[in-house]
Parts: C-alpha cells; structure tokens; sequence
C-alpha cells in the first residue's frame, strides 16, 4: 500500500504529511522548552539577593558553540538546497558539514560539563581556614582520601573565601583578583566538599536540565542527519523529491534546535 | 520552505545563509557586548537589551532558514495556538508566583 502525500501537499492542509507533523512535533517542543524556560524564571526571580550565579560558564565556549550551531543551521539549509537542485554530490559534503559541526558542538559542551564535574566547593570546618570556602578544580585526592573516615586529602587549585556569596559572581573584581594557587585540605577539616554538578544549587540543576535536553535534542538530530547522509541516502535513487522532503524535515528539527539555543546561550551564559 | 522554482538556485540560497549569518554574528557580539556594559545600567536594562536582540536573531532563523515568512496558513494556525499556551503557561505561573495559601508562606 502506498502512503499518501509524502511528495504531493494535502489539498486541504497544503502540506505534505510529514511537514505538518514535524511542524505539530515542534510545537510540542516549544511547550517542552517553554515551561523550562519560565521554570528558569520562577528559579532565578526567588533567589535571595545575590546568591543567583553570574559568570560561572565560559562565554568564550558558550559562543563558540553559537556559531558552531549557526554554521551547522546554514550547512542544513544548503543540504536541502543541493537536493532541490538535484546536485546530491553537494547535498552529501553540506551534509557531512552538518554532523562534523554538530559532534564539534557536542564536544565542547562535554568539556563543559567535565569542567563543572571536577571542579569543586569545599566548607572548611577546622584548621589553618576554619569557617571559610575552598573553590577551584580537583588537581589530586590522596590514596587513602575518604570523605565519610575523614582520612587522606585533597587538592584544588583555586583560590579561599570567607562567604559563599564571594563565589557567585565570577564577573567581579574581586573574584577577578582572586590568585589561585594549590590548596591541600585534609579530609578531617572538610565540612562539606561539592563539585558543581546538577546538586550545586538550582543554577547548576536548572543549566544542566536545559542545555542536557538540548545536547540530547543536538545527539538525536544527529543520529537523523547521519542516517539520512548514510543509508538513508539510497531513498534518492528510488524517490529523489520524497528524499528531499525527508532532508527539509529534519532541516526544520535541526533549526529548531537552533533557535533554542540562541535563547539558551544568553540566558544561561549571559545574564 | 515553499519558495517559487524559477528563482530557487544555489546561489540564491547561498546569499540568503551568508545574510542569516551575518546577522547571527552581530547579534551574538551584540549580546556579548550588552551583558559586559557597565554597573550603572540595571539587570534588568541588561536582560532587556540581550532578550531583544537574542529575538531578532531567532526572527531571521526562523523567518529565513525555516522559511517561516511564507509558510502555508495552516503552520501559522499551529504557532499562534503554541505562542498562546506557552504564553499563558509562562504568565499565569509567574502571575501566581508570589501567592501563598495563608500559613504556609515560606519567605
């Protein structure tokens, strides 16, 4: 049996099936990402004055994955455009483009989260910095460190506070200031000992849901596009116009999640 | 991405992702700018300037890459009720921020 309208629009919707439904899917997203997005709001509006993080990302990485993902939207565009113009030798370079720059994207977001994962807070409760808070990444933990025996200890290069609230905003001149060094605690003097994973604090949780399920988003999009450069590809032999229709659905996905970003990189990076 | 055969050429789209970029760059630089202005001008004033730029650059993506600006009406339709409901999932939540049943004020 044939399925109806993969080529030929509906004449009452105007739209081939499978355009309609990406459109119908993406709205769901818009849903999806806009309860996060007010989510992040009610977070951010009920924190207590000064204790939301500002500057804790790297905006450098942060634009970098911008342009990654505004070069792999264009790359997209054009591999639909090569189809249209029957040219699929174009149609797989743009195409190759397109996954090269998405796993580039995927790449720096994962040492983004491994920064976060190694880099760690720590509550002193004794010693030389009794009351105050170690920050910096993890350089080494002793053989025999044990957080729960308190034995052993740890070393962070970074840099001590007094308050907590000194380590929220990375943007000030103080915390512009701050020398790091090589820090040693030992494991008795630890009070508590965080790395910013999702746990941190509801900046932490609300960066990792958001940009997690957009990385998650940019990996499904990309397992697609794979597909539809690889053995999806034969469709072109057989069917070329609905092949081509296939490349502009996942194309509209693949701006979409574009667009998410372009809201996800100020907000997060940002403000 | 319903556009007329006759002025579909490779080309044409090349100039048409060149410009979408071009506009991409200057927004991000633009933003990057905004958030580093000094002291004086107020978050919010900050969040204000980097919102509208960041949806102009989503207006070109969509408008031009996902060739929303001659989409069929019935794309339009599915939008405007999307734009409602998250609209309305945004704002009666944050509209409702604040309210505490009586006695269980947390702040």
């Amino acid at each position: 049996m044939e399925i109806p309208y993969t080529v030929q629009p509906r004449p009452d919707t105007g739209l081939y099936n499978a355009k309609l439904g990406i459109w119908l899917f993406l709205a769901s997203e818009v849903m999806l990402f806009g309860g996060l997005f007010s989510a992040y709001v009610l977070l951010r509006a009920g924190a207590e004055p000064g204790m939301w993080p500002h500057g804790w990302l790297n905006v450098t990485l942060g634009t970098i994955n911008t342009l990654l993902l505004a070069l792999s939207a264009i790359t997209t565009l054009l591999a639909w455009a090569a189809c249209k113009v029957r040219d699929f030798g174009k149609f797989k370079f743009f195409h190759a483009c397109t996954i090269l720059l998405a796993l580039a994207f995927l790449g720096i977001k994962s040492y983004e989260y491994h920064d976060k994962f190694i880099h760690y807070e720590i509550a002193i409760a004794s010693g030389e910095h009794a009351g105050k808070f170690a920050d910096g990444h993890l350089v080494e933990k002793s053989a025999d460190f044990d957080l729960k025996k308190k034995t052993g200890t740890v070393t962070l290069e970074g840099h001590i506070v007094d308050d907590r609230k000194e380590l929220m905003d990375m943007r000030s001149e103080e915390a512009h200031k701050a020398v790091h060094h090589e820090i040693t605690i030992a494991a008795a003097d630890i009070k508590k000992m965080q790395n910013y994973g999702p746990w941190h604090n509801t900046f932490t949780a609300i960066y990792f849901t958001m940009s997690g399920l957009h990385a998650l988003h940019i990996l499904g999009g990309t397992l697609v596009i794979f597909y539809l450069w690889g053995p999806g590809s034969k469709m072109w032999k057989t069917d070329p116009e609905r092949f081509t229709n296939r490349i502009e659905v996942s194309g509209l996905f693949w701006h979409f999640v574009d667009l998410v970003w372009i809201f996800l990189f100020p907000v997060m990076y940002l403000t | 991405m319903s556009e007329p055969e006759k002025t579909f050429t490779m080309q044409s789209q090349i100039k048409l992702c060149a410009m979408v970029f071009t506009v991409v760059l200057i927004a991000t630089a633009l933003m990057i700018w905004a958030s580093f202005l000094p002291a004086h001008y107020t978050w919010a004033t900050k969040v204000g300037i980097i919102l509208t730029i960041a949806t102009v650059n989503a207006f070109f993506v969509a408008g031009f890459l996902m060739h929303l600006l001659s989409e069929k009406k019935l794309v339009y339709t599915v939008l405007a009720f999307t734009v409602f409901f998250v609209i309305g999932l945004a704002g009666l939540t944050l509209w409702a921020m604040s309210d505490f049943p009586v006695g269980t004020a947390v702040h």
